[in-house]
């Protein structure tokens, strides 16, 4: 841990992320707590950056059309936004560690089937198919996490499949099937707490990635839908008014951004730490 | 080498018919009738039953099926749902503007993330090092579709340099010579230039760490004991075996590429396969989700091949050799 704040870039991504995390959990404290509101829509509407309205409040980053403070909607959007990152990447590592491990421990047909279909979805235009999966059903943020989480496993089955192969044949594992360890218990205690250094990487990079792809869904509407605010949803609704109000699809990018990047610096710096011999 | 595309192009094929039965059953078990879609509101159940038996979607789901497969490989791939266009000519009319964007996107970034990542590799540690690093990561990123929409801002709104979208202007059927080569292009850009933009931090980033690994190895060291300039130890000898995982990297980001495309499309309006497949997807047209996702999977599917072709010409002794 010391040693990847020492690393600049993990300092960075680290604090990055953990300010937005703080922003996110204390929503509430840290904003006027209803990022739905709207008051008297014609007065409030459009609001530039830094302004207070009739009502005195202020607004550090301006409203929309609606007249709803784009800093409150900001804070609740990175909630959705990292909520859906979070579990998707969750789910995407259950799934991969699951494929590829038994992938890697087991020969024969099994690992054939496995590893066939991991290349098969490998080869799927992902937009294509997270575009019909959510274009076909109602869409919603569950069903976000649902998808992006089945359409993100594949390169970490091929990482722990690799890992697996490599480590099943290390003295370590052989002596624990010798000892009597039940070939299970030696891939689930010995084994894959073994493999997981690479996956922790690809999942730090993985978060980024999944909160641009949410952004993109909700950017197309397909994602979270309005009024639940979503940087997605809410650069959606500022395109609609770049002219007049250019701040409200500013924000959220400029926020999409900063995380994914701290998110890829962090996975930079975690690869570093963890596996000093991968060199850069 | 032959027997070895042989098995690519079959993979490739098993691959494409995957994602279309995939496609035909995902549209089948989605909620949402087309038919009701068309129709409106107002139809009355007769109605309703009359066009669904009209259009066959009474049948079984197999016949369905290989029913489309057969007219698919045949030539016929239907008439649009929504627009009652025939597919085939909506998708013909598209699929070039794709490539176009796509292909012109691959060229400079990869062209400029090579560029770039050498430049970094070469001075690494220095300041110019971590100012490209910063840019690259940055840009990686990027959303594609919020880069291109501060682009129009800029660059449409204040500046009122170009178009914001459309692949040409209304009066480009009267225009000639090059005043249509001028609008053709100011058209082409904006999505361009986003496109190439979030391509190269990309290129950059894998292009630096591959060039770092290959200046380490004792032929470069031996090159500069021969007395060999820096620039062409560095252009010559480290950069052209810098590439050969580049070129692979390639085949891999052209799915990336191609999904970032249609996004890109989104926003530009431009006239591409991704624009008709969003618009298809949110309309139920089935004929013509089938049709996009089967040419989109093409089009993925053969630049991969491509790659793999590329890579092997690159780099000598990945030819044959390779198996997995």
């Amino acid at each position: 841990m010391t040693r990847l704040l020492r690393d600049r870039r993990g300092a960075f991504g680290f604090l990055v992320l953990v300010v937005v995390l703080v922003c996110a959990l204390g929503a509430p404290i840290v904003t006027n707590g209803r990022p739905n509101e709207q008051r008297d829509i014609v007065a409030t509407r459009f609001l530039p950056p830094l302004s207070t309205d009739a009502n005195g409040a202020f607004h550090p980053l301006g409203t929309d059309r609606f007249g709803r403070d784009v800093w409150t909607r900001l804070v609740y959007g990175a909630r959705v936004s990292l909520l859906v990152g979070v579990v998707a990447v969750l789910v995407s590592v259950a799934l991969g560690v699951m494929v590829g491990a038994v992938a890697g421990y087991w020969r024969g047909p099994v690992s054939v089937l496995l590893l066939g279909l991991t290349d098969f979805a490998l080869a799927l235009p992902r937009v294509v198919l997270l575009l019909l999966l959510a274009a076909l059903w109602q869409p919603s943020t569950v069903l976000v996490i649902v998808v992006l989480g089945l359409t993100g496993w594949m390169s970490i089955a091929r990482l722990v499949h690799g890992e697996v192969r490599s480590l099943a044949a290390r003295p370590f594992a052989e002596g624990a099937i010798a000892l009597g360890a039940r070939r299970l218990r030696v891939l689930a205690r010995h084994i894959i707490p073994n493999a997981l250094t690479p996956v922790i990487v690809a999942a730090a990079l993985g978060i980024g990635n999944t909160i641009m792809l949410e952004a993109g869904l909700s950017y197309l509407g397909l994602g979270v839908q309005p009024p639940t605010p979503s940087w997605g949803n809410m650069m959606a609704s500022g395109r609609d008014t770049l002219v007049n109000a250019p701040w409200v699809a500013v924000a959220p990018g400029l926020a999409l951004v900063l995380v994914v990047v701290a998110c890829t610096l962090l996975g930079d710096a975690l690869r570093d730490v963890l596996d000093p011999s991968a060199g850069r | 080498m032959l027997a070895r595309l042989g098995q690519r192009v079959l993979a490739g094929i098993a691959v494409v018919f995957g994602v279309v039965i995939l496609t035909f059953l995902l549209l089948h078990a989605a909620p949402g009738d087309p038919v009701r879609l068309l129709l409106g509101p107002n139809a009355t159940d007769a109605q309703i039953a009359a066009q669904r038996d009209a259009l066959g979607l009474n049948r079984p789901l197999a016949a369905q099926f290989a029913t489309w497969v057969g007219r698919f490989g045949r030539g016929d791939w239907g008439t649009s749902i929504a627009k009652g266009q025939q597919v085939r000519q909506l998708l013909a009319d598209a699929w070039p503007a794709t490539v176009r964007l796509v292909g012109l996107s691959l060229i400079l970034s990869y062209l400029l993330g090579i560029v770039l990542g050498a430049v970094q590799a070469a001075r690494s540690g220095s300041r110019t090092d971590t100012v490209i690093s910063v840019l690259s990561v940055t840009l990686f990123a990027m959303p594609g579709y919020w880069l291109g929409l501060m682009l129009v801002l800029v660059f449409t709104y204040w500046a009122r340099w170009l178009p914001a979208f459309g692949a040409a202007g209304f009066d480009a059927d009267y225009l000639s010579g090059r005043a249509w080569l001028v609008d053709r292009l100011r058209h082409l850009a904006l999505p361009l230039a986003t496109l190439t933009l979030i391509g190269i931090g990309g290129v950059a980033r894998f292009v630096r760490g591959s060039m770092l690994e290959v200046l380490h190895q004792p032929f470069i060291t031996s090159a500069r004991a021969k007395g060999l300039t820096e620039r062409r130890v560095i252009g010559h000898h480290a950069l052209r075996n810098a590439l050969t995982p580049v070129v692979t990297l390639l085949g891999l980001s052209l799915p990336a590429l191609f999904s970032g495309a249609v996004f890109i499309e989104a926003v530009f309006a431009w006239p591409g396969v991704g624009r008709i497949l969003v618009e298809a997807v949110q309309a139920r047209d089935y004929p013509v989700v089938m049709a996009a996702t089967a040419v989109s999977a093409l089009l993925v599917v053969a630049g991969n091949i491509l790659a793999d072709l590329l890579a092997g010409w690159v780099d000598p002794r990945l030819r044959g050799a390779r198996s997995a």
